[in-house]
């Protein structure tokens, strides 16, 4: 089998077993990136040469035996995570030659576990989008194609640099942030696994922040397996975090394979919403007779607040937004435009910084913060956000998990959706509320639907119980059986 | 409740994000399409409800106000648009 078709447990393995080196394993997927990242755009900025030389030490250090769970794994870094001596854009011009002196600690303790990093995934900008068309560095191009159809798909996003690199074989692995679905909906759309964990469990420092309390870290990869290896790495309490959680982390990979017998899993009326499409609709109940099949109980509960976690999502994001997004002012760091005042500087350096959908969610924040709208916006979201979180721990009294759609639809063509942005909004209508509430969920890819696009399905969990969602995950991938590769692909440029 | 320009204007200059007149009436009217698919959190009722702050999975912690990852100045600089030695500099402001 290809270097670049191989699952992360698997490559592992032999690179132990010496069936080839780190060196021959990054080298097929810088070669690949080389290939077809000119065409998909899924990296901003490559990094072969430094990943080669990392190859060569993970050489080494498999030779003495040393070898940790990622010893020689390449991965891909979202653009987001700021990498000591590596460009970190955000996609914006704005942070376009930011080189961070330091290391975000999610990706500090990838690198401490062995991996080589083979470049900085494109995103949309500042994590801001759900089909990864708003960076300043052109949108990506999703790997997969509708049968007998050329359009060029959205990979989703905004982790959709990192989806269409791990879906095309240009990485094992990647990291992405979720803020609102920025996981989960890029990997339903690319046809591979992602994982938000729980709020608090993986490091937000070095991260550049969207919304603070929304934003976590998570793994997308091939498998199931492949993400619990990554979030096992990347997990952990780090005090320069203040939103850290300080529990401990268990053995993720021991959670692949469990049985489910006895496992209640809810599923929610309210998902079954307006704008669902068919074949998603068919995949889901698919994916509840699968789990019924693997022992589990299925239970139906309510979560009534589910059709208002969107509107919420769109006053408290951006209100956090406006506010992390002050700092970039063209004096401390961002590309200073001059101006005849100090305000003139700021609005021009802002201006020539930001593309359109930051500097509209900047607009929005502002103005729900603002004296005179606070209270009847960003006061009356919080409230609503918390009978969010009151239907989910009402749900978790009753049942283990959650099983939903990922997304309302498959992965659409670029610039097939209207400009109205409450119509994009609508994409992540089925993943924000578990943002809200600060639950961990993933996507699994349990099908190609009509026109031969992956399908995902979502499983929502109860707070730092990642371990359920692994265990579930793991059954829906084994009775999918989902083998489907991308038309783009590695493999198939050769 | 639907932005007039002015206000368009005001959030602008708030956010300290430079428009051009002609950017307003499309920025009106994104910004009363959002605004107006908002509203629909008027039909909840929130009597009594404590807002959510963060997540709650855990209490802020504090730590003591000392320097921990210190002797880094060169790297605090290190971005900086416009620096001289061992300074930012900013555009004068005072005449």
């Amino acid at each position: 089998m290809s270097l670049t078709e191989l699952t992360i447990a698997d490559a592992a393995s032999g690179l132990r077993a010496r069936k080839f080196s780190a060196v021959e394993l990054v080298r097929a997927h810088t070669d690949a990136i080389a290939a077809l990242n000119p065409r998909l755009n899924a990296y901003i900025t490559t990094t072969a040469d430094g990943a080669l030389k990392a190859a060569q030490q993970a050489d080494e250090v498999l030779a003495k035996g040393e070898a940790r769970s990622l010893t020689g794994i390449p991965l891909g870094i979202k653009d987001l995570f700021c990498t000591n001596g590596v460009r970190t854009t955000a996609a914006s011009n704005i942070l376009k030659n930011f080189v961070p002196p330091y290391e975000s600690t999610v990706t500090a303790n990838l690198l401490r576990d062995g991996a080589v990093f083979v470049g900085k995934t494109n995103l949309d900008e500042f994590a801001m989008g759900s089909a990864n068309i708003t960076s300043a560095f052109g949108p990506v191009e999703n790997p997969w194609k509708r049968n007998g159809d050329d359009a060029a798909l959205v990979p989703g996003g905004s982790s959709g640099g990192s989806a269409a690199a791990v879906a095309a074989g240009l990485a094992m692995g990647a990291t992405g942030t979720d803020t609102g679905g920025s996981i989960r909906q890029p990997a339903a759309y690319c046809g591979i696994v992602g994982l938000k964990p729980t709020y608090g469990r993986c490091s937000r420092f070095g991260t550049i922040a969207y919304a603070s309390s929304l934003d976590q870290a998570g793994p997308m990869a091939r498998s199931v397996r492949d993400c619990a290896i990554m979030l096992q790495s990347m997990a952990g309490f780090d005090e320069r975090d203040s939103t850290s959680v300080n529990c401990d982390v268990p053995d993720y990979s021991a959670a692949i394979g469990r049985s489910l017998k006895g496992l209640k899993v809810g599923i929610p009326a309210e998902y079954r919403a307006e704008g669902l499409s068919a074949e998603i609709e068919t995949a889901w109940q698919q994916g509840i007779e699968w789990l019924r099949a693997a022992g589990c109980e299925i239970v139906d509960v309510s979560l009534p607040h589910t059709k208002y976690g969107l509107a919420t999502y769109y006053i408290v994001a951006p209100a956090e937004c406006s506010s992390n997004l002050a700092r970039y002012d063209g004096l401390r760091f961002g590309e200073r435009v001059p101006g005849e005042t100090l305000d003139a500087m700021y609005e021009a350096t802002r201006r020539a910084g930001f593309g359109p959908e930051v500097r509209r969610r900047i607009m929005m924040g502002t103005y729900v913060l603002s004296a005179g709208y606070y209270d009847a916006y960003y006061l009356k979201a919080q409230k609503v956000r918390t009978l969010i979180r009151r239907d989910f721990t009402e749900a978790f009294q009753k049942v283990d998990v959650l099983l939903t759609p990922t997304a309302p639809t498959p992965a659409f063509a670029q610039g097939e959706q209207s400009d109205d942005p409450v119509q994009m909004y609508l994409n992540d209508i089925f993943t924000v509320p578990a943002s809200m509430a600060g639950m961990p969920a993933m996507s699994v890819p349990v099908g190609l639907g009509a026109t031969g696009l992956p399908l995902g399905l979502q499983l929502i969990g109860r707070p730092f119980d990642e371990e359920t969602l692994l265990a579930t995950g793991s059954a829906l991938e084994q009775a999918a059986g989902f083998t489907h590769r991308p038309a783009i692909r590695a493999e198939a440029a050769k | 409740m639907s932005l007039d320009p002015a206000t368009v204007r005001r959030i602008a200059r708030l956010a300290r994000i430079g428009i051009d007149e002609s950017d307003v009436p499309a920025l009106q009217g994104e910004l009363n399409g959002i605004l107006g698919w908002v509203e629909q959190l008027n039909e909840v009722d929130v009597e009594g409800v404590t807002p959510m702050v963060g997540t709650g999975h855990a209490a802020l912690r504090t730590r003591p106000d000392v320097v921990t990852d210190g002797n880094c100045r060169d790297a605090v600089l290190s971005n900086a648009p416009d620096g001289v030695g061992p300074f930012y500099t900013v555009p004068k402001v005072v005449e």
